[in-house]
């Protein structure tokens, strides 16, 4: 039995190796792309002869050896640095700081709405398999499936910003907005409201199909028979015994997901204008600010990492059968 | 009773089986259906509706139906059936090929990994695993934005995100047949490993690559439905989420514009997943308890 500190550690190794092949990767692809980090400065210049362009690619070391520049890349990442912004005149780094916590909020709780309400979903449509609910997953999880999340955004968006003017039609904040701590959140909850539903819409059909099934498949056991003999309320055996043994498959397909929700996280950016990192990877790419681009794919492969780990983690705490194997 | 013959029938043809079992699946037939008629409409479509999709024709936001236009026109004027065909033919080529490419690194990588396991293993898993942390999206964004626009590579930048789930399928599939009596025996023949892989184990693994690969073109389409809505797409082509990002700004004039597109992704995909689970219920019978 390995011990519990013992396993965090391990993994966070793993992480870190991963972590490591994600900035190789983003290396390379920016070295094998034409074009590199003089002519992105001889353009926001005006442009520059042959001999400049030597000069800048000599004074930024891009002249040295493929593996010395990847020495020199890692080192930098390592200390929080992931190099200048041309287009925004800042250090990625900042520009990412700013960004993250908009995606962040975002990512996270339209994954805790989409697992809450995924899983209550699935188990009351597993208590009545031919019942409304159970419908109701059925179309919810061919919807989630089928449909473009930029285009469910896009409904939502004209449903409830356009026509019934409840929620704000772009953003996170309300400049005319002005009051205390708890105004200013509040404010920032109602632009949530739609871009969070829009988000948790996909992986909400995703996790209460899988509830669902697991649930069936738990109802059908006979500790759960003895349960219900031994003369427990039908809301303790479903809530307190089934449940605690559904839930495990569930939460590590959420933790499998969480590229998935970084993904369509970017799309529903683009749609509500949310000032997060997709807000952002979309609008450097369509200035070819490729530092910027690749800052976000590394701080977005970490939110995953991260993500994984944490779920790992849940996972070992809630179903106890997992601590014995690494 | 002619019991014996049913049962030589019955085993001579597993695949007519599957067959029969698909076509007695109203849902997935019914969404076959409607699937190949978008793929005639998307083959056929722009000889039998000849309008460019690129031309402007008429004012723009003319409401469907009004003026002689069915579809009406977007924002700039131009006739939006002829952008919903042409539309078409993008967005489908790119999803079967994108699907095709990614089933076939999958199917490599699986087949390798659960063939020769040990250390080949342990490398193509942790390399698979790696994909799976890549934020896909954002890498094909990546890819899109530092090699250009052009249709191979947008196809090449989603099948490169989008083969992991196939690799772990067929590493499953292997590392399970590779145990079976017919493989030891092809074994015992001295047969070449690859002829293993590739003759007697694979198409004994390919009903559940079937099903996922089907899936995939359905994600494919969604994948690039969502990098040209970015607008990372050839600007020489129109494809469904193109038209949807270039009208998003006037929704509030033209809805249609960008309900009609992502409707047409939405039934697409849509009658892929379900053809895709009529497949899965005809291929693996077993498997549908669940």
């Amino acid at each position: 039995m390995v011990a519990f500190p013992g396993v965090f550690i391990v993994r966070v190794f793993y992480a870190a190796i991963l972590l490591l092949a994600v900035v190789v990767l983003n290396f390379s692809m920016m070295h094998l792309a034409p074009g590199d980090v003089a002519d992105t400065i001889a353009q926001a210049n005006g442009g520059a002869d042959a001999e400049i362009l030597d000069r800048i690619r000599h004074d930024y070391g891009l002249d040295q050896p493929f593996p010395v520049q990847l020495g020199r890349y890692i080192g930098n990442i390592a200390q929080g640095d992931l190099g200048y912004s041309f287009f925004y005149n800042m250090p990625v780094t900042d520009l990412i700081l700013q960004r993250l916590p908009a995606t962040l909020l975002l990512v996270f709780t339209a994954q805790i709405l989409a697992l809450v309400a995924g899983v209550v979903l699935g188990v009351i449509s597993a208590q009545k398999p031919n019942g409304v609910a159970s419908l109701s997953v059925t179309f919810l999880a061919l919807f989630g499936y089928s449909a473009p999340v930029f285009w469910t955004g896009i409904l939502l968006l004209i449903a409830f910003s356009l026509h019934i003017q409840i929620f704000p039609v772009a953003g996170m904040r309300d400049v005319t907005v002005t009051g205390g701590f708890i105004v200013q959140v509040l404010d920032i909850l109602r632009h949530l409201v739609l871009p969070m539903v829009t988000l948790a819409s996909v992986f909400l059909a995703l996790y209460s199909r899988l509830t669902r099934a697991t649930m069936l498949e738990q109802l059908r056991t006979d500790y759960v028979r003895t349960a219900y003999a031994k003369g427990l309320p039908e809301n303790t055996v479903v809530y307190r015994h089934a449940l605690k043994n559904a839930l495990s498959p569930v939460v590590t397909l959420a933790g499998l997901q969480f590229s998935a929700v970084m993904s369509g996280a970017v799309l529903v950016e683009a749609v509500f204008s949310w000032p997060g990192l997709g807000t952002l990877a979309f609008q450097s790419i369509i200035a070819r600010d490729t530092p910027t681009i690749l800052g976000i794919l590394f701080c977005s492969a970490l939110v995953v990492i991260i993500g994984n780990l944490v779920t790992d983690m849940a996972l070992r705490i809630i179903d106890p059968r997992l601590r014995k194997s690494a | 009773m002619s019991n014996p013959d049913r049962a030589t029938v019955a085993a001579q043809s597993p695949l007519a089986e599957s067959l029969g079992r698909f076509c007695r699946n109203s849902a997935a037939m019914i969404a076959l259906v409607i699937l190949s008629l978008i793929v005639l409409a998307a083959i056929f479509g722009p000889f039998l509706y000849p309008t460019d999709p690129f031309e402007m024709v008429w004012a723009p936001f003319s409401p469907p139906g009004a003026d002689g236009f069915t579809l009406g026109t977007d924002y700039l004027g131009r006739d939006m059936l002829a952008q919903i065909i042409g539309g078409a033919r993008v967005s489908i080529m790119i999803g079967f090929s994108a699907a095709f490419i990614s089933a076939g690194i999958g199917v490599g990588i699986g087949a390798l990994a659960g063939f020769y396991r040990g250390w080949v293993e342990d490398v193509l898993m942790r390399m698979t695993e790696f994909f799976q942390v890549l934020p896909t999206l954002l890498f094909s964004m990546v890819i899109v934005a530092l090699f250009g626009a052009s249709l191979p590579i947008i196809t090449f930048a989603i099948g490169i995100v989008s083969w992991t789930a196939v690799a772990r399928i067929t590493r499953a599939e292997f590392m399970r047949i590779r145990e079976l009596e017919f493989v030891m025996a092809a074994r015992a023949t001295g047969t070449p490993p690859h002829r293993i892989m590739f003759s007697v184990i694979l198409p004994n693994a390919l009903p559940p690559i079937i099903v996922q690969a089907a899936l995939m073109v359905g994600s494919a389409i969604l994948f690039e439905a969502g990098l040209s809505f970015l607008g990372l797409t050839d600007p020489n082509v129109v494809s469904w989420g193109q038209i949807i990002g270039s009208n998003r700004q006037y929704i509030l004039d033209a809805g249609y514009t960008v309900t009609l597109p992502g409707l047409c992704i939405f039934v697409t995909v849509l009658c892929i997943s379900l053809v895709g689970d009529g497949l899965n219920d005809a291929l693996n019978p077993k498997l549908r308890i669940r």
